[in-house]
């Protein structure tokens, strides 16, 4: 390849070059604004290095790994739902709530109603599909800014958890199949049936993807970067179900704890079919057009209301799932469950994993690098200050960091072009 | 591909007000096959308005709006694109966040199932450019972001012929342009107009208008001074026509005294 391939022909152009080609690209794409989660990963090394570094027999241990993927769950599905409404432009302040508020009708439903758990659960994911309808309605319809909109339903949905909870008291959950998901792990079997699973997926859908490319004459990725790609996958997965299979009660103790938590299996559902419906469909398509330029989507005969509706309720509906983890995390529903800092770290984590408050960039799998990055830090800060202070300054330095990195690289992506 | 017994768009008597301001009177307007329409005429004018109705993106009040000489209404973007009618506008619609092929699909994308079909949109788009002999863009999954001025244009303008479109509106596509640049996008306009579309061009540019239209209709504050073949006039005309509304014995002619001999 020459140096001028500003001017070659498409027809012409083959397989995109190797992985010394690949690298350049990407690189070309992080100078151009387009960084994605690269930060976010970066961060997370140098996070987990400097834990690692100051407290690492605490830190490192298998115990705490585990521990991280508990405290992270509810922040990553909650985060999930937010890249929805970030995806548009819009920001949704009442998720915390809205989780909180599921969590209590899933409580109520269990034990003053007496329903079985299936049916309870239900109730609790319609109270969040209702929520997003109604917020989605007032933002699209009325045309009331997101921020205010959101900010009313905090309080009122704050509000109705009181009242469905009851002042100052605090529900028990009982049923087995809803403490199991933040409780129970996978046998150690079914743990790497699943890795091999994961690993093999990936490996035979891009194949495929590639493949396809070809048969139609498009430039397609070379197999050297896909092995790489399947390679480095393969290694993460295998080597956090290694670990996350070892015991991780004290000697001395009497039942083992091992295996992967079953709230894994709930976020790679939640990850694989998200990603899937945002890149893969023509609705997700849709959800970057109008976050792109809103007035373009609209004269594409985009239904731009009818799309900012579905993703509040995108954002709700995975509130109430987020709710129900943290209902099965606390063994309880009170009325601070998904209050305090909860939305917060959410909307942290999304924009920490890279995707944008100006709307059009983003994707699911940042809910999960940056949901693991805030666990990390409310999970090591501790144990070097027990000043709260400090954790809290530090988390929001961290967001104030993320957003910074934001509004830079979509300054530079204005200025690459022309 | 002169074909005067049948336009493939005809307007007659278009009238429409934005509240007290009337901005289109009794507006006629004939747009053929195969030839490239100049539409001027001064800011305000009402070009803007005219092709914002022939796209549908607003009703007209009165008048009547023939394609292929078929009578039709239409009545939102959707219908008009039915028809074969596609609108690149002057701030281009295009999303920055997509790619080239995204773009050109937005709103009409290929699937297979539920899934989008990706190979079957990049294949038709890089058909499409070839066969407007554009070699300008490095590759098809490239954001528009990074993509130049006329380059934007170029995709903007390939995604309004990808649909067999029969009509073409172009809204100033040159006025953002550098020289080299401009020259490219008017040999698109023609060539569009070569393959056998209908294409209005909006310009303020008489260069531009002298390059490649073939007929010139011009606005005068909501009315239509005149539609005439460019051969049959000079730029100077054209100036005169947008400014006054008339030239000669062509243009619209004072309602008292009616002057100019044949």
């Amino acid at each position: 390849m020459s140096a001028q391939t500003t001017d070659v022909d498409i027809a012409a152009a083959g397989d995109t070059g190797g992985i010394g080609q690949s690298v350049r690209d990407y690189w070309a794409r992080v100078r151009g604004g387009d960084i994605g989660s690269l930060p976010a990963v970066l961060g997370l090394i140098a996070l987990i290095i400097l834990f690692g570094a100051l407290e690492g027999s605490t830190f490192l241990s298998i115990f705490n790994f585990a521990n991280l993927i508990n405290q992270s769950a509810a922040i990553i599905v909650l985060a999930m739902g937010l890249v929805f409404v970030l995806l548009l432009g819009e920001i949704d302040l009442s998720a915390g709530f809205a989780a909180g508020t599921c969590a209590a009708i899933l409580a109520v439903a269990l034990n003053n109603w007496g329903l079985a758990w299936p049916v309870a659960l239900l109730a609790a994911l319609l109270t969040g599909v209702v929520i997003g309808l109604v917020i989605g309605m007032l933002v699209a319809r009325l045309g009331i800014p997101s921020f205010v909109v959101t900010l009313a339903m905090f309080l009122a949905l704050q509000g109705a958890m009181l009242l469905i909870i009851g002042e100052g008291g605090t529900i028990p959950i009982r049923s087995e199949a809803i403490l199991v998901v933040m409780n129970g792990n996978m046998s150690v079997v079914a743990g790497w049936v699943l890795a091999v699973i994961i690993v093999a997926g990936f490996a035979l859908s891009t194949l495929l993807a590639i493949r396809r490319r070809r048969k139609a004459g498009l430039p397609a990725e070379a197999m050297s970067v896909w092995a790489i790609k399947v390679i480095a996958l393969g290694v993460l997965i295998f080597v956090a179900t290694y670990l996350l299979n070892q015991e991780r009660q004290l000697p001395s103790a009497k039942v083992t704890i091992q295996g992967v938590p079953w709230v894994v299996v709930v976020i790679l559902v939640l990850l694989v079919g998200l990603t899937f419906i945002l890149q893969r469909t023509g609705f997700g398509r849709h959800v970057y057009a109008v976050g792109g330029n809103r007035e373009a989507a609209r004269r594409a005969g985009i239904n731009v209301k009818g799309l900012m509706i579905t993703c509040f309720v995108f954002c709700s509906t995975l509130a109430a799932i987020a709710g129900v983890l943290l209902a099965s995390r606390d063994n309880s529903v009170s009325p601070t469950t998904g209050g305090a800092q909860t939305l917060l770290f959410a909307v942290g984590a999304a924009v920490i994993g890279g995707t944008s408050l100006f709307g059009g960039r983003g994707k699911i799998r940042d809910a999960v690098i940056g949901g693991l990055v805030i666990a990390v830090i409310a999970n090591g800060l501790p144990l070097i200050t027990q000043q709260s202070g400090i954790q809290f300054i530090v988390t929001g330095l961290v967001l104030l960091i993320a957003a910074s990195v934001d509004a830079i690289s979509r300054r530079r992506t204005a200025a690459t072009g022309s | 591909m002169t074909d005067s017994s049948a336009p493939l768009l005809s307007l007659r008597g278009i009238n429409k007000s934005f509240g007290p301001v009337h901005v289109l009177r009794d507006v006629d307007l004939d747009v053929r096959a195969g030839r490239v329409t100049a539409l001027v005429g001064d800011n305000g004018a009402g070009k803007s308005t005219l092709i914002k109705g022939i796209a549908g993106i607003y009703p007209f009040d009165s008048g009547q709006v023939s394609f292929e000489g078929k009578p039709v209404s239409i009545g939102g973007p959707k219908q008009a694109n039915d028809l074969g009618i596609e609108v690149v506008y002057q701030d281009l619609a295009l999303c920055d966040n997509l790619d080239v092929v995204h773009n050109m699909f937005l709103g009409r994308e290929v699937k297979s199932g539920v899934t989008l079909d990706e190979t079957a949109m990049e294949k038709r788009a890089a058909e499409t450019l070839a066969g407007l002999s554009v070699r300008t863009l490095k590759s098809l999954r490239q954001q528009v972001s990074s993509l130049s001025g006329g380059q934007r244009q170029t995709v903007a303008i390939a995604r309004a012929v990808l649909w067999n479109s029969k009509l073409v509106i172009l809204d100033e596509p040159t006025a953002a342009l550098g020289v080299a640049q401009t020259e490219q996008v008017l040999n698109l306009v023609r060539r569009l107009a070569d393959n056998g579309l209908g294409v209005i061009l909006i310009s303020h540019n008489m260069n531009d208008v002298q390059a490649v239209a073939d007929d010139v209709a011009c606005l005068y504050l909501g009315r239509m001074a005149a539609q005439v073949e460019k051969a049959s006039v000079s730029s100077q005309q054209v100036v005169e026509l947008i400014t006054t509304g008339r030239s000669g014995d062509i243009g619209l002619q004072p309602e008292t005294a009616m002057g100019g001999a044949a």
